[in-house]
């Protein structure tokens, strides 16, 4: 088959960017579309033309590098898939295609289809884990938990950072991400002990960085590669209602733990 | 560099006791003190388990760490890619299992092709892994009474594999991650993402630093360490279709190589038996089915060559369950290299399935009978979830189709048992060194040696080099920092002004080709030979022809691509030579000139008990060859059985 893409290019943080028009032939239905778009480069090389740039590693759903909106929707808009385990099965010919970044005030595009996600790293870095110096744990059955907790904690802990919640959000919120980390600890007895300080440091960081706030749309669940619930939501908004009655304001003050 | 000989290697794996030893040797090495640590600076490589959890672990002790990964975040390694599990010698099920057997079992899958001392001791602390991941939040899986879950995995029979749904990797990635952040935010680690090390600064014999080009503006800086930790994953992309994260790649450990660093066993390469079948020249990965499937899934070819018939249509007397036929004790769960060489064997005979020919089946009917829909989905889920989105096929409805791909690398730097190179200071974590699983690595067991070195060992060594070495302090002016520097420069010119046709991935595509035709899951002789003419041929034409657009100072993935391409060239002729120079068969390693009559690997002890540690000797001579005897006190080698 044969498509026509109109990719967003963008040399770097400073230019202005623009859609240009590109015409893939020979499109086979078993390729990926990140695949498809290496055809595309390929040629594009061959014609000295600069290829389209793009974030990808593992190209199996599991690094969260991927991901771009295809018709403004984050990963293409099926169900429980990155871009990268998308495959050409479900275009069909003469499809046209419009390929644009995240947009987000928070993520800045880096080139073409790249942007900056460190805002996430640094959200975690706030207060996402539990405090626990290499070589103090106890043994890995002294504390039993739950089967439903532990579940619970996995379904949630399934996040990859792919950022694709914050681009599908029309507020740029990245409540889903902060609330799957959020719920994935909470779940466990080992991240009580932080609980409240975790849900003030998170929430504040993701608010440092330009993330607006969630007004319960839930675009983020519909476009969520890994099908992270809206309850993680829920979740840590009650947990950070909590924590703001409960911590005592040093405790938040000092920050960083 | 250093000129020509060969060099002293000492492996420093204590004697005595093997139960003792890493106590023994703990209680010998130095220690820095509180207060000095936190005017050592340490350079960590790389950000997946071995490299996140050292990174982690460092910055705790306080010490102050740089810490870089060439991806966004250091939570993208392809550490997050690991689906089944990792192995602790808990012995939680009461089954047999102790340390001792998890040591014999990964010294014995290895094809006595490893360092003892080294494998006694991942044994050792996997136990104390599962407790830090536990403590860290890791979500693994429970029984309803609230303990830990396992299950039996690739090879073993005890249940010994702890795993977090099909994401394990993942999981314990994340948790090591949010580790390093914590530190991150504590100020102790300062994380430099999208930086690729590009070369490796030794002042008077010792790794004192790096040279990083910023992937986001091409810029190059310099940067001091008083030690280097490199823990920067596999080779196995040298074969351009791998299950590898793109990104992967040999740059660190192959220009530290060519700084002094001895590369060992680059032979021996594992190669998966369960990914799925490739499709089309345009496929740019290839993907794994965890080998858990073999626990229940049941692998079969038909018994008539090229009988092209749908799986449905073939009697159940017209299939050959040929794993279960030729190994009645192990079926489905014999080792890796095993397995592989099993599924190319029924290929070559013509009885491969699928439009290639090049896949077996694996066949979950009789479990979905044995066990229904609901225990399956639970085990299995997210991987025929997976399997059906890449092939469009249900393995409820008709059987999976698997075919071995490269998916892990034995070979590595040369470390010894504190885990440093030959290259004082350089020090070499994970899949990025040779330490550990032989010439075959059992499943579950990558994940659990990541964490053993990051977690666990090169806290302790670490401190050891830096209290008995004097740290000067170095400004980049320093002879050395510049010629690291202009070195780089040079490959950059030279990769840029080439202005040839040919694309770099074209060239990835060839070199992959003939090292997986020669090289691959079965070598000989004359082959490997040819394979090493093909690649140095095609190196040169690289040089000359390829096409690298853009500048350096932008954004520029061609040119990442084609600086970690030619490394790729000059790592291929070096697996071709020590395939050649190893005259025997041994784990993944299946030279076709020596095997059993029955077409298992035949091991040489008298001539090939030894690990081939590879030293270079610059671009115009041939690499030369050291080798440390392997000794076994414990485990006597023996022809591997799993009939």
């Amino acid at each position: 088959m044969k498509l026509i893409l109109h990719v967003w290019r963008q040399k770097n943080a400073q230019d202005r960017g623009r859609m240009v028009r590109y015409e893939v032939p020979g499109v086979n239905e078993h390729m990926s579309f990140l695949e498809m778009l290496d055809v595309l480069n390929q040629g594009l090389i061959e014609k000295g033309e600069d290829p389209i740039a793009f974030d990808h590693d593992c190209r199996e759903g599991i690094c969260g590098m991927c991901g771009f909106m295809i018709d403004g929707k984050a990963h293409g808009g099926f169900k429980g898939t990155t871009v990268c385990q998308l495959h050409m099965r479900h275009f069909k010919d003469g499809d046209e295609l419009y390929l644009e970044p995240w947009r987000a005030a928070a993520f800045p595009v880096v080139k073409d289809l790249v942007v900056d996600r460190s805002a996430f790293d640094r959200i975690i870095a706030a207060g996402g884990f539990i405090s626990v110096p290499t070589g103090s744990a106890p043994d890995g059955n002294a504390i039993p938990v739950r089967k439903q907790d532990a579940d619970l904690a996995m379904d949630a802990a399934a996040c990859i950072g792919c950022g694709a919640c914050v681009a599908a959000c029309p507020n740029a919120a990245a409540a889903l991400f902060v609330g799957a980390k959020i719920s994935h600890l909470a779940h466990l007895p080992q991240g009580q002990a932080e609980r409240n300080r975790r849900a003030l440091s998170m929430v504040r960081q993701m608010n440092r960085e330009g993330f607006a706030n969630c007004t319960n749309i839930g675009e983020c669940e519909a476009a969520c590669p890994k099908q992270i619930k809206l309850e993680v939501i829920a979740q840590s908004n009650a947990d950070y209602i909590r924590a703001a009655f409960r911590e005592r304001p040093e405790t938040v003050v000092s920050g960083v733990g | 560099m250093r000129g020509g000989g060969h060099m002293e290697m000492v492996s420093n794996a204590p004697t005595g006791p093997i139960e003792k030893s890493w106590e023994t040797h703990k209680f010998g090495l130095k220690l820095v003190s509180p207060a000095n640590k936190r005017k050592h600076n340490i350079i960590v490589v790389g950000t997946g388990l071995a490299g996140g959890s050292a990174a982690a672990s460092l910055g705790e002790l306080g010490y102050n760490v740089d810490c870089f990964c060439f991806q966004d975040s250091p939570r993208r390694a392809h550490s997050i890619a690991a689906q089944g599990g990792i192995n602790a010698a808990k012995n939680y099920h009461n089954d047999g299992d102790s340390v001792y057997r998890l040591f014999y079992d990964t010294v014995k899958g290895g094809d006595f092709r490893s360092r003892e001392a080294n494998v006694y001791r991942l044994a050792q602390v996997s136990v104390n892994i599962i407790d830090q991941c536990v403590a860290q939040g890791v979500p693994f899986a429970r029984e309803y009474g609230g303990l830990l879950d396992n299950r039996s995995f690739g090879g073993a029979q005890v249940s010994r594999t702890f795993y977090a749904r099909g994401q394990t990797g993942q999981q314990l990635l994340l948790g090591a991650y949010q580790a390093l952040e914590r530190q991150v935010g504590l100020g102790t680690v300062k994380m430099y993402p999208r930086t690729e090390m590009l070369d490796l600064i030794v002042i008077d014999g010792r790794a004192r630093g790096i040279v990083t080009r910023s992937l986001c503006d091409g810029k190059l800086s310099v940067h001091f360490g008083d030690a280097v930790v490199l823990a920067t994953g596999g080779y196995g992309n040298v074969f351009y279709l791998s299950t590898n994260a793109k990104g992967s790649n040999a740059t660190a450990i192959w220009r530290a190589y060519k700084r002094g660093a001895l590369f060992a066993n680059p032979c021996y390469t594992q190669i998966h038996p369960t990914c799925i079948p490739h499709s089309g020249d345009y496929q740019s990965k290839l993907t794994l089915m965890s080998e858990s499937l073999r626990n229940d899934g049941r692998i079969w070819v038909p018994k008539k060559a090229g009988d092209k018939r749908p799986p449905a249509s073939i009697p159940e007397h017209e299939r050959d369950y040929y794993l279960e036929r030729r190994y009645p004790s192990f079926g489905n769960l014999v080792p890796r290299d095993i397995a592989s060489r099993a599924a190319k064997a029924v290929c070559d005979e013509g009885r491969g399935v699928g439009e290639t020919g090049l896949g077996v089946y694996l066949d979950f009917s009789d479990a979905l009978k044995r066990l229904g829909r609901h225990k399956l989905d639970e085990r299995y889920g997210n991987l025929f979830e997976m399997y059906e989105r890449i092939t469009g096929e249900n393995p409820y409805e008709v059987p999976m189709r698997i075919f071995p791909a490269t998916h892990y690398t034995m070979g590595g730097l040369w470390v010894d048992y504190n885990l440093m190179s030959t290259v004082p200071g350089l020090f070499v974590l994970g899949e990025a060194n040779f330490s550990d699983h032989g010439a075959n690595r059992l499943g579950a067991s990558a994940l659990m040696q990541g964490l053993a070195d990051g977690y666990f060992i090169i806290p302790y060594t670490i401190g050891n080099y830096l209290a008995s070495t004097k740290h000067e302090k170095y400004s980049e002016d320093v002879p050395a920092a510049k010629e690291a520097v202009a070195n780089v420069n040079i490959i950059t010119k030279k990769l840029l002004n080439a202005n040839g046709k040919r694309t770099v991935d074209s060239y990835h595509r060839e070199l992959g080709k003939i090292l997986w035709e020669y090289c691959g899951m079965s070598r000989n002789a004359a082959g490997l030979k040819k394979a090493a003419g093909m690649i140095a041929e095609l190196r040169e034409d690289f040089w000359r022809n390829v096409r690298v657009l853009g500048s350096n100072e932008e954004f520029n993935q061609s040119l990442e691509k084609a600086g970690r391409v030619a490394d790729f060239f000059e790592l291929g002729e070096l697996m071709c030579a020590d395939a050649l120079h190893r005259n025997e068969s041994c784990g993944a390693h299946f030279r076709e000139e020596y095997q059993t009559p029955e077409g298992e690997a035949l091991r040489d002890d008298a001539n090939y008990s030894y690990v081939a540690a590879w030293e270079s000797q610059g671009a115009r001579r041939p690499a030369s060859l050291n080798k440390e005897p392997l000794v076994f006190h414990y485990v006597k080698p023996s022809q591997r059985s799993y009939k």
